[in-house]
């Protein structure tokens, strides 16, 4: 039994993302164990770890792909468990592996992902519109998702997550494959969002540059937290002198080069 | 579930399988050729070479092109399934499972919703060739051909689940060879699609008897008496009970527990 309470932030209020004791394996192999941290709204967090440490299969967990085998993971209030679809209709994702299809426009992605969320066609028109003009591929609706470049995909991809405006948004490892200008510009409109529209962001990542210093920090090794808090603390309770020295003694791997 | 949003989400699902359908051209092209090839080619030989007495629905002697029919039918919608499961592992591959599954809707309804798309697809498929075997001279009933819809609708939706079960738990497309070569075309020759049973029985007793159990005989069963507007009881209890079998199965096969299977890339990350 989860006591209410704790699903809810320092301030009282509910909050974004609320995971308790959380527990996975594959067969006999164990993905993550005693997993519990709470979100705070309009925040960015980080969810940092080495290739391997879990990021992936705790988002799997996150968005009902993958049934957890002990603890709870409560979205807005609502208990995946048992309220699934309130849960997730809260829930932007951007999955790490790029899931637009490929044979369909921007255009048409965008309208598919929108029905599926329950949008009326004038609303995800408005939306649509929006967004695109926002990430700049306006006029790019009719242009076939196989014929855009990587970075111009992930834009789309993180525009589709924002259709139905989400109060968390989950970001698995959004800049892999991207060159350093679109990774800079994807890094600056999360942390964007987050302060003009009020949204939690979970941002998984194993590079330590993506990590802006006044970030909400979690730090996951070999399937546990081995760390959460500020930035600063972070890095004063490893007794580090910075986030790349914190994060090699905390999982004992270098950091990656920038 | 609010109707509205479980509405737009069907409609959804429809329109890209139809969409997908549309664009892939030489998909919609070989799902027409493949049987008007044995309804056109094979048929013409087997005309003169097999003689078939009267066996109901049929209520007189009929050529072997008009008993094949329903039987091609049926051949439509079982190859309608795969290629839905084939696009169901490739879905997988590509990553558009995960944002259909992590859509806020009950998984079940998801994955029926995929299953009725796939189905209309292989329903738009069946006329088309319902309408080129027409012009091409076979003889079918207008009448039996409307009321035959809803009868395409279960046995699309029977196999669009086997289809959808095998997808489940086959984990990378190269595997889907030994599908066809294991499952597919002996559940298609094995059946009364190409011969009564009753000539199955003269030439092998075995083939017969399996024939006797493949569900697939069945269905094709069911889509001929409806044609000629005859309900065939057993042929409807047996498409039910397996369409029951199969949704149960597939549904098993994409729940979150089974966790890497559903969501592609299963494994520790």
């Amino acid at each position: 039994m989860i006591d209410e309470n704790a699903m809810r932030d320092a301030g009282g209020s509910v909050a974004p993302l609320a995971v308790r004791s959380l527990a996975y394996a594959y067969g006999r192999k164990t993905a993550l164990r005693g997993i519990d941290f709470t979100l705070r709204p309009a925040r960015v967090t980080a969810l940092l770890g080495p290739n391997g440490a879990g990021k992936t299969t705790l988002f799997s967990l996150i968005t009902g792909l993958f049934d957890s085998h002990g603890g709870e993971i409560v979205i807005e209030g609502a208990a995946l468990r048992k309220a699934r679809s309130r849960a997730l209709a809260n829930l932007g994702i951007v999955f790490q592996a790029q899931t637009l299809d490929l044979d369909l426009t921007v255009d048409q992605n965008m309208r598919y992902f929108a029905a599926l969320r329950g949008l009326t066609r004038r609303t995800a028109r408005e939306r649509i519109d929006r967004l695109l003009d926002a990430i700049g591929l306006q006029g790019q609706q009719r242009v076939k998702v196989r014929n855009l470049s990587g970075g111009q995909r992930r834009r789309v991809e993180v525009a589709r997550a924002l259709i139905d405006r989400p109060r968390l948004l989950l970001l698995d490892e959004p800049s892999t494959g991207l060159d350093i200008e679109t990774r800079r510009w994807l890094i600056g409109q999360i942390h964007k969002l987050a302060h003009d529209e009020g949204i939690c962001v979970l941002l998984a990542t194993h590079l330590v540059d993506e990590v802006a210093a006044d970030d909400d920090l979690i730090v996951l090794d070999e399937g546990k937290i081995v760390a959460s808090g500020k930035v600063r603390d972070v890095v004063e309770a490893a007794h580090a002198a910075s986030l790349d020295e914190a994060f090699t003694r905390l999982t004992g791997v270098g950091a990656e080069p920038r | 579930m609010r109707t509205g949003h479980a509405a737009r989400a069907f409609l959804a699902i429809l329109s890209r399988e139809l969409l997908r359908f549309v664009q892939q051209k030489g998909r919609f092209f070989s799902a027409l050729v493949r049987p008007l090839i044995w309804l056109l080619v094979f048929a013409a030989g087997f005309r003169a070479a097999l003689g078939l007495s009267i066996i109901p629905p049929y209520k007189t002697y009929i050529t072997y092109d008009v008993y094949v029919v329903p039987g091609l039918i049926g051949m439509i919608q079982l190859f309608a399934g795969m290629q839905n499961s084939l696009s169901m592992v490739y879905d997988r591959e590509m990553g558009s499972m995960r944002v259909l599954l992590s859509t806020p809707l009950p998984r079940s309804y998801l994955i029926i919703s995929r299953m009725l798309a796939g189905t209309a697809v292989s329903i738009v498929q069946v006329y088309a060739f319902v309408a080129v075997a027409a012009l091409c001279g076979t003889a079918m009933p207008l009448t039996g051909l409307i009321v035959l819809l809803p009868v395409l609708v279960l046995t699309g939706m029977t196999l669009g689940a086997l289809g959808m079960f095998l997808s489940s738990w086959i984990r990378q497309l190269e595997n889907f060879a030994g599908v066809m070569n294991f499952l597919i075309f002996p559940m298609f020759f094995m059946s009364s699609a190409l011969y009564p049973l009753w000539r199955i029985r003269e030439g092998s007793v075995t083939v017969y008897e399996i024939s006797r159990f493949n569900p697939f005989t069945y269905i094709v069963e069911l889509i001929r008496f409806t044609l000629y507007l005859q309900v065939n009881w057993l042929a409807l209890g047996i498409v039910v009970a397996s369409f029951a079998v199969f949704g149960t199965a597939a549904l098993i096969g994409y729940t979150p527990r089974r966790g890497g299977p559903t969501a592609g890339h299963g494994g520790p990350a």
